[in-house]
């Protein structure tokens, strides 16, 4: 333990040695006469659009927040996997269903990767994808509306970490878990880990047209932890690669446990092969919970099923579907280059970057050189499927993205850099700071066959002094670098909200006008709407009543109510009647255990009110919707439970 | 006296393009509004430019107490104005072949040109006793009442022609592509008067 210690110190000092010089040789070659004005290129006039979005993961807030680039300005918090009382999100009936798992009501979750859709492996800006690491779960937002469509619970997973990495077609969304756990769940010792625990990975399957998501098949993968992956494109397009760390099977004190082995694994999955395997009816259902919940745009309603079976794979089953890459010390990121030959396995703990070749992986594989093999699964040879190695690049590979133009960028945790590499001849080309301890970093469409080299960003776990201080507790900073020349630039750093654990970003144009501006309240098919003044209605049905409610600039329909009784559970179903562009209404009700509802132009939203007290309770509109936005309320009569007071409503009389 | 009666049966034609095209057209921008709303007026009703305009003006003028922008049915105008543009229009097809086959004079176009110029204007001066009534009658009730610095109420009247600004709008009013084709359509019923008459001069002479 001591003589970890004591290396890992020793080789901090060499590398923090090692770069500093390296930085001010980079700052002496900035201030040149070519310097050029970086506050111009980050900066977007009033009332000018930036030229990128950058849909920025919330990590621990379970949200995805919407930024622009190159500003670094934020436009949005999409509500995923948390309850947001600031629209209302997992509060209105109708948005509660998204929320429920096997584990019951889930309000909030911690989400890591998004992914944008593809089509022949280009970005197409149809939806983002974003995984829930903790109750695994995957989630698909829609880039019309900027909100959560639909999430699907994950069986037999524990860490939904390697996840929400899609295929160049879009055909499947990925899933691949982080904690091995007894498949199907059961009461064992932990010390039995060993040769019992499953990896469980997830294919699920997009539809083309609705995006509606199915689990295909799982495969039943060795007891390791799956922590990163990335789907083959272009040549390698049908495989998928996972990187695997504690291929130890420790369950305790895994940071020593499981850095043991020299080598952990890429595990190389035909995911073509498995899929006509499963196509054949190959591989058993197993009984099993979980959710799929689907929020339907027309009825502006979601709806929760539970699934009871799930279909899985066996490695064994299907021989030359799937094989193990060697690679050093516990890989995290597990990246492709847009021609989907190289393959980067970033050793969290290993000096250099091991870069696989996809052609040399394929010939290994046809000769049949192996080494051994893992429950079953062949080992390649390190040396047959190695392409080259990084040396030295820096301190804690974590993650590797692509410009498009030959060349990567790998983020450095314990250097806190960022690092260019030329693909092929292995050489750094440049090296900046990044501010501090960076994870991830995103290229728009760096995840695909045809990246959009011109901006980078990192985003970074530490923040410290970069901002004005706000207490213990800060947001995430990132910064933003131009990569369009040879040396990267660094142009401006941005705090973040939550944890901007990864991010996925895309050319505006791409999106930015198919972004919907209302909901057309003739295609409102909520079966509870209120679509003139004239359906407005109160209706009693034992303990439950029924408020149908427009609104509309600037008056609730109807505003004043009797007839309410103490133990009765009311529901106020409104209706914004508007139909013009940025015109939400809210309702907060006093005493209201849940939260205000925020109501778009042609929407429905439910908020369900138990009043306790008699009385005379006001409601009121917390959007300030127009000049007369203070006159939009209204009152709730609430009488005693034995009241014989009947039902009535009205507006204006 | 033949190129004429072609310009002047074209130049009819032309006022058919109001079936297809609005009129006028006045656009309302706003602060809130960088994309303005619009209305499109034909000659048998008004439209939105944008599917909601209509129903974004009518819930913007109920706080300044003003009608709702009115529909077909509601105003005699929208079935009146299409029969007398389908009548002018046939009318002066058949002046125009009447002057082809030698049977009328020039006079006839320029008679016609003067009929509809006459129509054209009781029209314009229809329309701003409109736009005046639409402006200024409001709802004694109205939720803002805004007054002149003499007392007498604000008149929200959009202007006839060119731009006039009202409270937080800026409002436009021109012509649109069916009221251009009119004007060019009756530029060229004169331009056949014009010509008629030259070329009865040429043979009275002659």
């Amino acid at each position: 333990m001591k003589n970890i210690l004591q290396t890992t110190i020793a080789l901090v000092v060499i590398l923090i040695g090692f770069t500093s010089c390296n930085n001010s040789e980079n700052s002496k070659g900035k201030s040149g006469a070519l310097a050029s004005n970086v506050a111009e290129k980050v900066y977007v006039a009033p009332g000018e659009h930036d030229s990128h979005y950058a849909f920025i993961s919330g990590g621990y807030s379970g949200n995805l927040t919407v930024y622009g680039l190159p500003s670094g300005r934020m436009f949005k918090e999409i509500p995923v996997f948390s309850q947001f009382p600031t629209n209302g999100y997992g509060y209105s009936e109708e948005t509660k269903p998204l929320l429920e798992t096997s584990y019951g009501f889930i309000p909030w979750d911690d989400s890591h990767h998004p992914d944008i859709s593809q089509t022949n492996g280009k970005l197409d800006g149809r939806w983002v994808f974003i995984n829930g690491n903790n109750t695994p779960r995957i989630a698909r937002i829609s880039l019309t509306t900027f909100e959560t469509e639909e999430i699907i619970e994950v069986p037999n997973s524990a860490g939904n970490h390697s996840s929400s990495f899609i295929t160049e077609n879009t055909e499947y969304v990925v899933a691949g878990t982080r904690f091995s756990v007894p498949v199907p769940q059961r009461d064992m010792p932990i010390k039995d880990y060993k040769g019992n625990f499953k990896g469980a990975l997830t294919f699920i399957s997009v539809d083309p047209e609705h995006g509606h998501m199915d689990i295909k098949f799982q495969i039943l993968m060795p007891g390791f932890n799956y922590d990163l992956s990335h789907p083959g494109r272009g040549k390698s397009h049908g495989w998928f690669f996972f990187t695997t760390y504690n291929t130890e099977e420790a369950s305790s004190l895994l940071e020593v446990n499981a850095s043991q082995n020299d080598k952990d694994f890429i595990a190389a999955i035909n995911w073509k092969k498995i899929e006509e395997y499963v196509n054949n009816g190959g591989g058993r259902m197993m009984p099993t919970n979980y959710a799929h919940n689907v929020h339907d745009e027309a009825t502006h309603t979601a709806t929760s099923t539970m699934k009871k079976e799930v279909r899985v794979v066996d490695p064994a089953d299907i021989p030359g579907a799937i094989y193990l890459l060697p690679t050093p010390k516990s890989p995290h990121g597990c990246d492709v280059d847009p021609s989907g030959e190289y393959i980067v396995g970033n050793g969290k703990l290993s000096a250099n970057l091991t870069v696989h070749s996809f052609t040399k992986m394929l010939d290994a594989i046809e000769k049949k050189k192996f080494d051994g093999d893992a429950y079953g699964i062949p080992i390649l040879k390190f040396e047959d499927v190695l392409a080259g190695s990084v040396e030295q690049p820096g301190l804690g590979p974590l993650h590797t993205e692509f410009d498009g133009k030959g060349n990567a960028y790998t983020t450095f945790f314990i250097s806190s850099e960022v690092v260019k590499w030329k693909l092929g001849t292995w050489e750094v080309l440049d090296r900046k700071p990044t501010y501090y301890s960076v994870g991830h970093l995103t290229i728009p469409g760096g995840n695909s066959r045809e990246p959009f080299g011109k901006y980078m960003f990192a985003m970074n776990k530490i923040t410290k002094d970069r901002y004005l201080p706000t207490g213990p507790e800060m947001e995430h900073s990132a910064q933003l670098y131009d990569i369009s020349g040879d040396k990267m630039e660094l142009l401006i750093d941005f705090p973040t909200h939550g944890e901007p654990h990864y991010a996925a970003a895309i050319p505006a144009e791409i999106i930015k006008n198919n972004s919907k501006k209302i909901y057309r309240l003739a295609e409102n098919k909520h079966p509870r709407k209120t679509t003139t003044d004239a359906e407005t209605k109160v209706v009693r049905d034992g303990k439950n009543v029924h408020v149908y409610m427009a609104m509309i600039r600037s008056h609730f329909s109807p505003d004043n109510i009797e007839g309410i009784k103490v133990g009765d559970k009311v529901f106020f179903h409104l209706t914004n009647l508007e139909q013009d562009f940025d015109v939400p209404h809210g309702f907060a009700m006093i005493g209201a255990n849940n939260a205000e509802l925020l109501v778009a132009p042609g929407q429905t939203r439910t908020l369900t009110w138990e009043p306790k007290q008699v009385g005379v309770w006001p409601f009121y509109c917390t959007d300030f919707c127009s000049a007369l936005h203070q006159e939009m309320q209204g009152y709730v009569r609430v009488s005693p439970a034995d009241s014989n007071i009947q039902l009535s409503w009205s507006l204006g009389d | 006296m033949k190129t004429a009666s072609i310009i002047m049966i074209l130049g009819s034609l032309l006022l058919l393009g109001l079936f297809k095209f609005p009129l006028w057209n006045i656009m309302l921008g706003a602060p809130q509004y960088p994309d303005p709303l619009g209305m499109n007026i034909y000659i048998d009703g008004i439209k939105g430019v944008e599917e909601f305009d209509l129903q974004n003006i009518d819930g913007i003028n109920h706080y300044i107490g003003m009608k709702t922008i009115p529909k077909p049915e509601e105003m005699w105008e929208f079935s009146v104005f299409p029969k007398v543009i389908l009548g002018m229009s046939v009318l002066g097809v058949i002046i125009g072949l009447l002057g082809f086959f030698g049977k009328v004079s020039y006079k006839f176009f320029l008679g016609w040109f003067v009929l509809m110029a006459v129509l054209g204007l009781l029209g314009m001066y229809d329309f701003n006793n409109w736009l005046i009534s639409y402006g200024s009658d409001l709802d004694p009730n109205a939720i803002i009442k805004v007054t002149n610095p003499d007392g007498s109420p604000m008149s929200y009247k959009p202007p006839l022609f060119g731009f006039q600004k009202l409270l937080n709008f800026d409002v436009t009013s021109l012509p649109h592509i069916g009221g251009y084709l009119m004007f060019v359509g009756m530029l060229l019923t004169l331009i056949a008067s014009w010509l008629g008459r030259k070329a009865s001069l040429k043979t009275s002479t002659a």
